[in-house]
């Protein structure tokens, strides 16, 4: 499977990482190495086997519908890089 | 020929328009669906976000089992087949309001399949809609717009939340269609208590998909219509939508399939921002969960737990009650009302309850402006007033004066009918004396009477009228029959 530079240039702005246009050729080249790498794994027969979900024999965990919870505000607020009256504060965005 | 009329006129002859919808609906819980945080509407901004909501680094969310049995309920209810084994994915995109940079949803294997529920038209016809799937994700949070001019502010209140998303097929012809069927999912979910079906604090929310067609021909591009937050505004939104695909259409166009959204004030769609990729979520499964399995024990056990829902409700009170299936309607359709209705029956001749229900009480809301909730007249209180007309206190006429001073001052009736006298006569003596003294005073109708004997209303009128409204009618028509030997 070969990843070219516009795939590239497209995983990279849904994944918002910044890359250059230097950077796209030689990403692109290993992108698709690894992705070759990983398709080898399609050689094994895989067609009754069902997806491993966990490496452990193990189902998953419930909690009970119980309110454990303090108001937190002030800490979730504290490392954002903006914040205001309890708010957090980002560049307007408008849909 | 139920499609038909549904067609709409365009200036180059008919379309018919189809529309499915994704109704989300915030899951009745305590706390969020994968975090203890509280659920509470209307609480300080940021306040109920736990370190999960937020998405601080090596938090890792635990399932709210009571959210899973919500949507098994809300499933059942939706008459769909429920699957013990489905699976959490991660919904990739970026939002100042998406903490996470991915919503939890299912994607490929959610907890419900499909069902079938029905819908109640306004000519009287019930239409079946299919429902291709509900399934669990949380919410983000809220942003708000207009505090500053150049920042948006955002409370992550919301965020975690659960949420039910029930995907419809696309089975809707007309606004009416798309109407009754998010009032229909609303009913089912209140009478379930899995969700309170509030839309306008956002409890329940429509994503209305739009789009015409020529009759018999393929689907046509569909649009989006995001976050429709009333029912009326659904109705609005899609005769809008389908006016304005119809026109592009027409003019040799062709449609975008895009979002767009609903400005009540202009009551018009708008294209938001077209952002191609935002529809590249590029699921996968969560590695933060495993898949989430269930026993089919505790589908059994909730399914035997399920209370009685609307329709069922309309047949028992069609069958039990010989209530028309209208009336049966009326009285199921909200929840609140069909409570209300059922306190007010509750050891009474249900026939009248309802009567009176869906008579006397309906109409002084409506005209007052008021929802049951706030009603001045207590469903004990319509009750004891049934009661008066049922051990012959006072008669239906008398009854719904009472019923107005009752709506006016909340007093209780018997007090109303006590202080201001009401009390029906049925002392066949005075009532006697009443027709006598109508009678001696009016030989020439007397005659005509026994000539006509319609005319033996107008005496009914009479004596009614000299006793303040307060005689026995059964009486009165008896002793009028005797004397006047009709």
């Amino acid at each position: 499977m070969s990843v070219d530079e516009n795939t590239v240039r497209r995983i990279a702005k849904l994944a918002r990482i910044a890359v250059t246009e230097e950077e796209l050729a030689p990403l692109s080249k290993d992108l698709s190495t690894i992705l070759d790498w990983v398709e080898q794994l399609g050689e094994v027969d895989t067609d009754h086997v069902p997806p491993m979900t966990s490496v452990v024999e193990m189902e998953i965990k419930m909690r009970k519908d119980i309110v454990r919870h303090d108001n937190l505000q002030k800490q979730v607020t504290q490392n954002a890089p903006q914040s205001e009256d309890g708010f957090f504060t980002v560049p307007k965005v408008i849909e | 020929m139920s499609e038909n009329k549904n067609l709409i006129e365009g200036a180059t002859g008919f379309w018919e328009i189809v529309m499915g919808l994704e109704i989300h609906a915030q899951v009745a819980s305590n706390a969020k669906l994968f975090s203890g945080a509280p659920t509470e509407f209307g609480a300080e901004q940021n306040s109920q976000v736990s370190l999960v909501d937020a998405a601080l680094p090596g938090m890792l969310p635990v399932i709210n089992e009571e959210c899973v049995q919500q949507a098994v309920r809300t499933g059942l209810g939706l008459g769909a087949e429920i699957h013990l084994r489905s699976v959490f994915d991660r919904k990739n995109y970026f939002y100042p309001d998406l903490p996470q940079g991915y919503q939890i949803s299912q994607f490929k294997d959610p907890i419900v399949g499909e069902g079938e529920i029905e819908i109640d038209l306004k000519d009287g016809s019930v239409k079946r809609v299919g429902i291709e799937r509900l399934h669990l994700e949380q919410d983000a949070g809220k942003s708000v717009h207009d505090q500053h001019p150049s920042m948006s502010f955002v409370d992550l209140n919301r965020s975690g939340v659960a949420l039910m998303e029930i995907v419809s097929k696309p089975d809707m012809r007309c606004a009416e269609e798309a109407q009754a069927y998010v009032k229909k999912i609303r009913s089912i979910l209140r009478y379930l208590g899995t969700c309170d079906g509030n839309m306008e604090e956002g409890s329940l929310r429509a994503d209305v998909n739009v789009s015409v067609r020529r009759p018999g021909e393929d689907l046509g591009t569909r649009c989006e219509i995001k976050n429709v937050n009333s029912i009326r505004f659904i109705g609005q939104a899609i005769e809008y939508e389908a006016r304005r695909q119809i026109d592009v259409l027409e003019d040799g166009g062709s449609i975008d399939q895009e979002t767009r959204l609903f400005d009540p004030r202009a009551g018009e769609t708008r294209s938001m921002r077209s952002k191609e990729e935002a529809h590249d979520y590029r699921y996968f499964p969560d590695p933060d969960l495993l898949p989430l399995v269930i026993k089919q024990e505790l589908v059994d056990k909730l399914r035997a737990e399920l209370p009685e829902l609307p329709d069922e409700k309309k047949a028992r009170f069609v069958r039990e009650y010989s209530l028309s299936p209208y009336d049966a309607g009326v009285l199921v359709s909200e929840k609140a009302s069909c409570d209300f209705f059922e306190a007010v029956a509750d050891g009474r001749d249900a026939k009248l309850a309802a009567n009176w229900v869906t008579g006397e009480f309906f109409g002084a809301l409506n005209k007052a402006g008021l929802q049951i909730e706030s009603s001045p007249v207590s469903a004990k209180q319509l009750g004891d007033l049934i009661n008066l007309i049922s051990d012959d206190t006072i008669s239906g006429r008398i009854a719904k004066e009472v019923f107005e001073i009752m709506f006016e001052t909340g007093d209780d009736p018997a007090k109303i009918v006590e202080e201001k006298g009401l009390q029906q006569v049925t002392d066949l003596g005075a009532i006697e004396a009443a027709i006598d003294e109508i009678i001696a005073a009016n030989p020439d109708k007397v005659a005509q009477a026994k000539e006509k004997p319609k005319m033996a209303g107008w005496f009914v009128g009479q004596v009614m009228k000299s006793t303040g409204g307060k005689a026995n009618p059964k009486s009165v028509n008896e002793l009028l029959a005797k004397k006047l030997g009709l």
